[in-house]
Parts: structure tokens; C-alpha cells; sequence
């Protein structure tokens, strides 16, 4: 039988991964809510991200957490051109139409990536990379922390946003009811892109968050992306506190089945709670009716 | 008797290339546009006819691959039925999943999520599991002879995929004017009014599901037979989902050719980008996902709906709009 110890030290762990899964899943969701589509460009926009922070600690010497306030704007700004410029005009409208644009720009973005960067799979050095602070009886990795505390304070930021700001309001109408918010003068176009850019945002964040404890290749989004749409699903559709709340229970459930069943068939389990949600309460838990 | 004359002329065309070139790059390329072709005529069915996007055909190609290959390779079963097998194999995943997503009630977005996700379950499951070959593949020995589905040259292999392409085309048409495709138009147009005419919905999408595995299944048979080598990024892999769907939507999703038409198009694209930017990985999957939004945007019925239209504009002509209403 397995150790109090080790069982904490992994609890504590997957919570640590669970919160860079909730911000990524954050995004999809963001997005889900109000233009009621799955964005599938969502993990090649990450990864795009992570080549972004790698090239700029690399070539400008900027460390990941200080990166993250330029490439977050740089990122809304790519979401909201791509969703104003290309998906929007591109999809007319049609739901099928969306998936369509959204899967052959994640086509486009990965193989560009591919194609420019070949497969190599990189990392940065950091001095404090492989530091650890010791929580109770576990040993956690500095850089996880610190992703841990940001994620929980962009969570607090998004949501803030959404409640008091006044583009806030104007998404939450444009979700609620796109017809009535058009008809009281809200530029549906406008919100639609601010979404999409916001979501992108998001991932530019989990972006400097992940680089300095993994790696980039151009698949490296890919593994997030089923997990995040795992959590998405998990949490219920367009939910925020559900993108949250799922993102640090996969985070757990991924890190005690590594424990018992080892790391490729733990990527298994998440999937089949994936299908299992998708099939038995595709709303989620926190997701209002389908 | 008109809807099979186009496609007697293509088959027929297509049959005659052997007799005019032995080249084997040639036939390389045309066997390669033609897989992608069936495997594109299975999602057209489910995907163009019954507006059912999935997101993950690779789990039937994989399934037909993976079962040709390894009944042959661990249980010494002959290859014709290890390839009919397959297909069975292909068509009993794509019920089951149709069954499990379609009484779940799942629609659009969420089900090309599902059936995604099901098919990157299974990738994993072969990459790690010992009957597979698991990480190393499966390789299918080298015999050459009729019995064991391995030619010496590429003609037959050619003509048997040229045979199973036509098979899928023939079945279009047939279906297209039976009872079964008039309702799974139906539901694809409007699913609810459909249910209310007392069309049993979830019935006639798991039947298409299961015909369209089957297609797209065969193709992974071939796939098996042709290359005898198979891993689980190979059978499994993204990009199968990706070109089953991308085929009949550049050639026109929903019509009896656009798969073939498109297929042809994309794999020349394919050819032509590696003929000037040289072997470059992921260039070639650029220019897919390009053509892919760009027939999204400006030609939403593919290259089909555009001979349509320019055939339209050709047989009004020179005529006043009055004229040609009456044409």
C-alpha cells in the first residue's frame, strides 16, 4: 500500500498541473460559452504560445513569467484578427462550417510550426528550475507554484471581467441571448472577437506558465488540448468556476492513476472519463441544459 | 440509368491508365489519390449525406488495417479473409460508437469531439498493447502471391482499389433513391422534423455510421496490404480523420464524385508542393488546411457545386434573367 506521504505529495502535485490545465480549458470554454462552438484550433494556438516564450527567453532573454505580459496582448490581438478576420467571414454563420475553419487552422498552424521548426523537441534552462519548496511531507517544484498562483489569479481576473466590466456584460448578453443583445446595440462581430481574443490570451498565459517546467515541439499543445476538452466537458460548457474546479480534479485523477497505473494508460483513464461524461451528462457538472 | 453514367466514364477512364503507362509513379500516386478517395467515401456518406461531421474516421481505418494485419501475422489467417474480417472489424466500431453517441444524443460540435476522442483512445491502446506489436508495429510478411493479397506489380493492387472505389460509388446513387437515404437527407435537414414525421433518427445514423466505417475500414485494409507495414501513428494517426474529411469536402460533400474529384485535387496539390518546396515535412498538410478554409469560404458545395454553377452560367449565356428562368 501506497504511503500517506506519497499519496499527499501526488495529490498536491496534480492539483499544481490540474491549475495549467484549468487556464487552457479556461479558454475553450470562454469561447464555447459564447459563440457555442469548439474551437479545435485551441491546442495549435498553444502550441504556437510556447514557441512564442521559448524564442523569447532564447532571443531576447526574457524570462517566462515576465514574457507573459507582452505575449498576452500579442495573443488577444491573433485571436481577435483571426476570429474577426478569418473564422468569422469564413464560417457565415454555420455551425459546421466553424468546426471546419477552426480544424483546418490547427491543421495550418501545427505543420507551419512543423515545417519551420522541424520535429526537435526544446527547452530553456532556468536558474530556478529545478528548485523545490517542501509543503508538509512533499516536495513541490518552484515553477509549479508559481503557475499555480497565477492561474488562480487570472481565474480571479477573467471572472471579475465577465461580472463588472462593461465588454463583461456585453458577452454575457451576447451568450445569453445573441439576437437581443444585437437588436440593444451590442456589435455581436466585436464581442465574438474580443472572446475568441481573450480565450487566446488565456493560452499565451498557460504558455510562460508551462515552458519552464516542460517542453516545446509542435505537437506539444496537442497533449493538452483532449485533456482540456476533457475538463471543459467535465466542467460543463462555458462554466468558468467548472473550467476551474475540472482542471484541478483531472489534474488529481490523472496524477493518482500515473501512480497505480503508470504514465500512457493514465492518459487513458482521462479519455474514458471524457467519453463517459460526453455520454452520461454531456452538460457537465456545472453546465447549464444543453 | 443517368446518375451511374458519370460514374461508368470516370471508372472506365481510370481503368485504362495501366494500358497507357506501366509507370510506376504514376500508378503510386493514383493509388495513393484513390485510398484517400474511399476513405473519404465513407465519411461522405455519414458526413455529406446524413450532415454528420466526425472528426475521427481514423478509428475505422485503423480498426481495418490493424485487424488485416494482425489475423494474418499472429493467427495465420488467410488475407482476403483477415481484409474481409477487417472490414467487419471497422463496421462493428463505427455502430458501436454511432450507437453510444447517437442515443446519447449528441450533435454537431460534441460529436465530432467524441468520435475525435475515441479515435486518439484507440491510437494509444495499440501503441501499448502486445498484440499490436504495440510501439513497433505490425509487419505483414513478404509473399507474393494472389492467396496472400500481394501482387508483384502495382497493376492489380490498382484495379482491386479501383474496384472497391467504384463499389463505394455505385452504392451512392443506389442509396441515394432508396427509403433509407431519402430519410437520412431528411434528418440531416432538419433532424427534429424529421423525428416528427416518424423518422426513428437514431436508427438511420447508426445504420450510416456502420456502412460509412465499413468504407472507410476497407480503405484500411488495403492501406495493410499495399505498405504490409502498420503502427498505431500510421493507422490511427490524426491526419486519416483529417483527409477522409477533407476529400469530399473539397470535391463537394454530398454528391456521388466529390471524394474522388477531390482526393485527385488535393493529392496533386500534395505532389506539386513536394515538386518545388522538396520533401519538407508538414508543408503539404499547410497547404490542406489552407485549401480547406478556403473552400469553407468561397466554394461551400466544393469544386462539385462549382461545375454546377459555371454550368448554369454557361447555359444562360447571353440571355436575359427572364429568359433563363424559363430555360
Amino acid at each position: 500500500m501506497l504511503s500517506p506521504a506519497i499519496l499527499v505529495s501526488a495529490i498536491l502535485n496534480g492539483l499544481m498541473t490540474g491549475a495549467v490545465y484549468a487556464l487552457v480549458a479556461l479558454g475553450l470554454t470562454l469561447i464555447y460559452g459564447v459563440l457555442h462552438i469548439i474551437n479545435f484550433a485551441h491546442g495549435a494556438l498553444l502550441t504556437a504560445a510556447m514557441f512564442a516564450a521559448f524564442f523569447a527567453n532564447r532571443w531576447l532573454g526574457l524570462d517566462p513569467y515576465v514574457a507573459a505580459f507582452g505575449l498576452a496582448p500579442l495573443f488577444f490581438v491573433l485571436g481577435y484578427a483571426l476570429q474577426r478576420l478569418v473564422i468569422g467571414p469564413a464560417a457565415r454563420g454555420d455551425d459546421r462550417n466553424i468546426l471546419l475553419v477552426t480544424l483546418g487552422l490547427a491543421v495550418v498552424i501545427e505543420n507551419a510550426l512543423l515545417y519551420v521548426f522541424r520535429a526537435d523537441t526544446r527547452t530553456i534552462d532556468l536558474p530556478y528550475g529545478f528548485d523545490t519548496i517542501a509543503v508538509g511531507p512533499a516536495f513541490l517544484a518552484v515553477p509549479r507554484v508559481i503557475a499555480f498562483a497565477a492561474v488562480i489569479a487570472v481565474a480571479l481576473a477573467v471572472g471579475a471581467l465577465m461580472r463588472w466590466s462593461d465588454i463583461g456584460k456585453a458577452i454575457r448578453a451576447v451568450a445569453k441571448e445573441k439576437l437581443g443583445a444585437e437588436l440593444a446595440g451590442i456589435d455581436v462581430a466585436h464581442v465574438y472577437a474580443v472572446t475568441f481574443g481573450l480565450g487566446t490570451a488565456c493560452l499565451a498565459v498557460a504558455a510562460c506558465l508551462l515552458i519552464p517546467s516542460y517542453y516545446v515541439n509542435p505537437g506539444a499543445g496537442n497533449a493538452f488540448v483532449l485533456i482540456a476538452f476533457t475538463i471543459v466537458v467535465l466542467g460543463g460548457m462555458g462554466s468558468v468556476a467548472g473550467a476551474l474546479i475540472g482542471g484541478l480534479v483531472v489534474g488529481v485523477v490523472e496524477s493518482l492513476s500515473g501512480l497505480w497505473l503508470g504514465e500512457s494508460l493514465g492518459q487513458v483513464g482521462i479519455f474514458i472519463v471524457f467519453i463517459l461524461v460526453l455520454l452520461v451528462r454531456p452538460r457537465g457538472l456545472f453546465g447549464e441544459q444543453a | 440509368m443517368k446518375a451511374y453514367l458519370p460514374i461508368a466514364a470516370v471508372v472506365a477512364l481510370l481503368a485504362a491508365v495501366p494500358l497507357v503507362t506501366s509507370s510506376n509513379v504514376v500508378l503510386n500516386f493514383l493509388v495513393v489519390a484513390l485510398l484517400t478517395a474511399l476513405v473519404g467515401q465513407g465519411w461522405n456518406l455519414l458526413g455529406g449525406y446524413g450532415g454528420q461531421y466526425s472528426f475521427g474516421h481514423a478509428a475505422f481505418f485503423g480498426t481495418g488495417a490493424y485487424v488485416t494485419a494482425v489475423l494474418q501475422v499472429r493467427y495465420g489467417v488467410n488475407a482476403w479473409i483477415a481484409f474481409a474480417a477487417g472490414i467487419v472489424a471497422g463496421a462493428a466500431v463505427g455502430a458501436a460508437i454511432g450507437a453510444l453517441a447517437f442515443r446519447a444524443g449528441l450533435r454537431g460540435s460534441y460529436f465530432a469531439l467524441v468520435t475525435l476522442a475515441f479515435a486518439e483512445v484507440l491510437r494509444i491502446l495499440a501503441s501499448v498493447a502486445p498484440v499490436t506489436g504495440a510501439g513497433v508495429g505490425t509487419l505483414i510478411r513478404l509473399d507474393l502471391r494472389w492467396q496472400a493479397f500481394q501482387f508483384q506489380s502495382r497493376v492489380p493492387f490498382y484495379l482491386i482499389l479501383l474496384a472497391l472505389v467504384a463499389l463505394s460509388l455505385v452504392l451512392m446513387p443506389a442509396i441515394a433513391r432508396s427509403r433509407f437515404g431519402a430519410w437520412l437527407v431528411a434528418v440531416r435537414e432538419n433532424e427534429d422534423a424529421a423525428r416528427a414525421l416518424g423518422v426513428d433518427a437514431t436508427a438511420i445514423k447508426i445504420a450510416a455510421m456502420t456502412l460509412s466505417a465499413a468504407i472507410t475500414a476497407a480503405g484500411g485494409g488495403f492501406y495493410a496490404q499495399y505498405y504490409l507495414f502498420i503502427d498505431a501513428g500510421i493507422a490511427y494517426g490524426p491526419w486519416i480523420s483529417i483527409e477522409a474529411l477533407l476529400a469530399p469536402i473539397v470535391g463537394g460533400a454530398g454528391t456521388v464524385l466529390g471524394p474522388l474529384l477531390g482526393a485527385l485535387v488535393v493529392k496533386t496539390l500534395g505532389e506539386a508542393t513536394k515538386l518545388v518546396a522538396g520533401d519538407a515535412p508538414g508543408l503539404d498538410l499547410v497547404i490542406y488546411g489552407g485549401v480547406l478554409i478556403l473552400v469553407v469560404a468561397f466554394a461551400p458545395r466544393g469544386i462539385a457545386g462549382l461545375a454546377t454553377d459555371a454550368g448554369r452560367w454557361w447555359a444562360r449565356r447571353g440571355k436575359t434573367p427572364a429568359e433563363a428562368g424559363h430555360a
